[in-house]
């Protein structure tokens, strides 16, 4: 029976090759999202437009003001009379307004001496988006706070991603939504179109056990995942410059793992869903949404209410995501993280051994 | 030792009772066809005959194995042909008949010589995607993929629905071909006119088996005289003739409406009602497994 084995493999490979459009999408995906997060999309904050009031520009203002519009960053859009701060922030013709106090100088200075001094500038900013508004205003403070020398308070560093780029952060986490993507609900979907179209009621009056048929359908699913993988790894690597200083190949075995736990889940939704559509809904409502919401991939887990905390315990990718991240950004090997494979192994088996069991031989 | 033997199959889905106590047997190297419009239960016995689903109650027999106990082994033993066209649109005519025959474990030559008086129709496109082959040509692929592995039992759920006049007919001069190399054969049809191409048939309506003969025995069992009656409104003649005594029934039934006629039935009478009715014609007519169908559809 080796021999129908591999037919069964060459047919799955057939459909996969001829349907041109799902293999471009497929393919292309991975690569328009590691484009899209590591280069368009970021929450690094660049051209926020500030102005500033000030009653005079002393040279200590100056000097600010200078330092601020050298930062790129920063777009500074000239001096505006107090009154004006309110209309240049709600039309948008500003995000941010600096407002320094009269004697800035002279209370600078003070304050550069350590001796106790009420505020000397006030930052009134667009607070409309939260990210930018917190972000603008870290920003703003540590220019600014130069400019008052008082940086020797604080010395800050940022260890595995200096220059805090968010690409480092969403390449785990494209890792974990594209191979659900790919394994989980395309396997879903072509188990289902089996059942759809027909097919299914043949190969079940047949000598040959469906899992075996099953099992033949994965494999080609599996193939185009592990390429998908290194064509992601490269992009990572060589595009957006991501470290992987704890090794690929950690990388590489805890994601085949995470390749066989989402085919799996592919074959849960199938046992579940009868039509191509549900398995689609499914897939994408059941899983996608977790993914992006309570994985870690673009809120962090500790963000979340408790509730959805303890819910993200059983989102597959969370801990993939935490993983990934550990090896490919901190530099950890893969036995730093084995607590976390040993809970994707654990996942993997039930929900192998729960979709094997519900897998039904007849149509009922 | 008959090919399938049924016994008080019964099965219902949720409250539709789709098969009632239905038993029947088909004997080895038999054409047998049930007929009966959608909705009979066609294909749920034929889903329970394939073990495809479990049975509420009863048992049945297929080639000597139950279909409860020994599901695995009538599974090897039996072609199935869905109602729907059931292979992969995407691949070619030779692609399919390749995996079919290795969902088998059998080669293409072991069984070439059974299905070459089919398959060598439409060899000539075996380049061809399935999906995109005529409804004839589809059928005769989907056929010759469930001869693949030499089944001893056959069955085949609405081969010909879907299909043109001539292709059906060509479908069933096949199938007398494969039933003389021994080939027991259950087919399914709604349609009246292929039924005398059975050895024997069931007529089955809503779950039950009405009547089971050979296409000539049911008919003979239509006691009644029957007409056919036309005019030049045939809408009006029919709701007009149904008033006239005597008359038990009146149906539309291809160009012509039958009539069948009751004890009190007198043509002279008859006429004499109708004599207004404008190129009214009667002429006595042969009974028609429709005509049985439609007979003991209405007791």
């Amino acid at each position: 029976m080796k021999q129908n084995f591999g037919s069964f493999i060459r047919k799955e490979s057939l459909h996969i090759l001829r349907d041109k459009r799902t293999m471009l999408i497929v393919m292309l995906i991975p690569v328009v999202l590691m484009i899209l997060f590591g280069f368009a999309i970021s929450t690094e904050v660049n051209n926020i437009n500030v102005v500033a009031v000030a009653s005079e520009r002393t040279d200590g203002i100056r000097d600010a003001v200078e330092r601020l519009s050298q930062n790129e960053y920063f777009t500074f859009k000239g001096y505006i009379q107090q009154d004006e701060i309110d209309s240049y922030l709600r039309s948008g013709k500003a995000s941010a307004a600096i407002v320094f106090s009269p004697d800035y100088d002279r209370r600078a200075m003070q304050a550069a001496m350590g001796v106790p001094t009420k505020p000397i500038i006030q930052l009134i900013v667009d607070a409309s988006n939260v990210n930018t508004a917190g972000s603008a205003t870290a920003y703003l403070q540590g220019v600014l706070l130069g400019s008052a020398s008082q940086q020797a308070m604080f010395e800050t560093r940022m260890l595995f991603n200096p220059q805090m780029k968010s690409a480092y952060n969403f390449v785990p986490g494209i890792m974990g939504l594209i191979f659900i993507l790919v394994c989980a609900m395309m396997t879903s979907v072509s188990i289902v179109r089996e059942k759809e179209v027909g097919t299914m009621e043949i190969l079940l009056v047949s000598p040959v056990r469906p899992v075996k048929i099953i099992f033949a359908k994965m494999i080609p699913y599996f193939v185009i995942s592990c390429v998908v993988l290194v064509m992601i790894l490269l992009l990572a690597r060589y595009l957006l410059g991501v470290p992987m200083s704890g090794g690929v190949w950690g990388i590489f075995a805890l994601s085949l793992l995470y390749l066989i736990l989402s085919l799996s889940l592919g074959l849960l939704v199938s046992t579940i869903a009868n039509s191509q559509m549900v398995a689609l809904l499914v897939s994408a409502m059941v899983m996608m949404m977790p993914i992006l919401m309570l994985s870690g991939m673009l809120f962090p887990i500790e963000n979340l209410p408790l509730f959805f905390q303890v819910v993200s315990n059983i989102v597959p990718a969370r801990w993939y995501i935490d993983a990934v991240r550990k090896m490919m950004i901190q530099g950890l090997p893969l036995v730093a993280v084995w607590k976390n494979g040993v809970i994707l192994l654990g996942m993997t088996v039930v929900l192998l051994g729960v979709s094997l069991k519900k897998f039904n031989d007849k149509l009922e | 030792m008959g090919a399938i033997e049924i016994h008080n199959l019964s099965k219902s889905y949720g409250k539709v009772q789709a098969l009632d106590n239905v038993s029947f047997s088909v004997e080895r190297g038999e054409l047998f066809g049930l007929i009966g419009p959608d909705g009979a239960g066609k294909t749920t016995l034929f889903r329970l005959l394939t073990t495809l689903l479990n049975p509420d109650a009863g048992s049945a027999k297929v080639d000597g194995y139950d279909i409860k106990k020994d599901y695995l082994a009538i599974r090897s033993r039996v072609g199935y042909m869905p109602g729907r066209f059931s292979l992969y649109p995407d691949l070619s005519v030779e692609e399919n008949l390749q995996f079919f025959a290795a969902l088998f474990g059998v080669s293409i030559d072991e069984s070439y010589e059974l299905i070459a008086p089919i398959y060598k129709q439409i060899e000539p496109f075996s380049t061809r995607r399935a999906g995109k082959l005529s409804g004839g040509m589809k059928q005769k692929l989907a056929l010759s993929c469930a001869l693949i592995h030499r089944p001893g039992v056959l069955f085949l759920d609405e081969p010909t629905t879907g299909v043109d006049a001539v292709s059906r007919s060509e479908f069933w001069d096949m199938l007398s071909g494969l039933k003389e190399r021994g080939i027991t054969i259950l087919v399914s049809t709604p349609y009246m006119d292929e039924a005398s191409r059975c050895d024997r048939i069931a007529l089955c309506n809503e779950g039950k088996i009405l009547s089971i003969d050979t296409p000539k025995g049911i008919v003979r069992r239509f006691d009644k005289r029957l007409y056919g009656i036309s005019a030049k409104n045939m809408f009006a003649l029919l709701g007009k003739a149904r008033m006239v005594r005597g008359v038990e029934d009146c149906y539309p039934c291809g160009e012509k409406h039958h009539l069948v006629a009751g004890h009190e039935f007198d043509i002279e009478y008859f006429k004499s009602q109708m004599k207004d009715t404008e190129g009214l014609e009667i002429v006595n007519t042969e009974p028609t497994i429709e005509d049985m169908f439609i007979k003991l559809m209405k007791r």
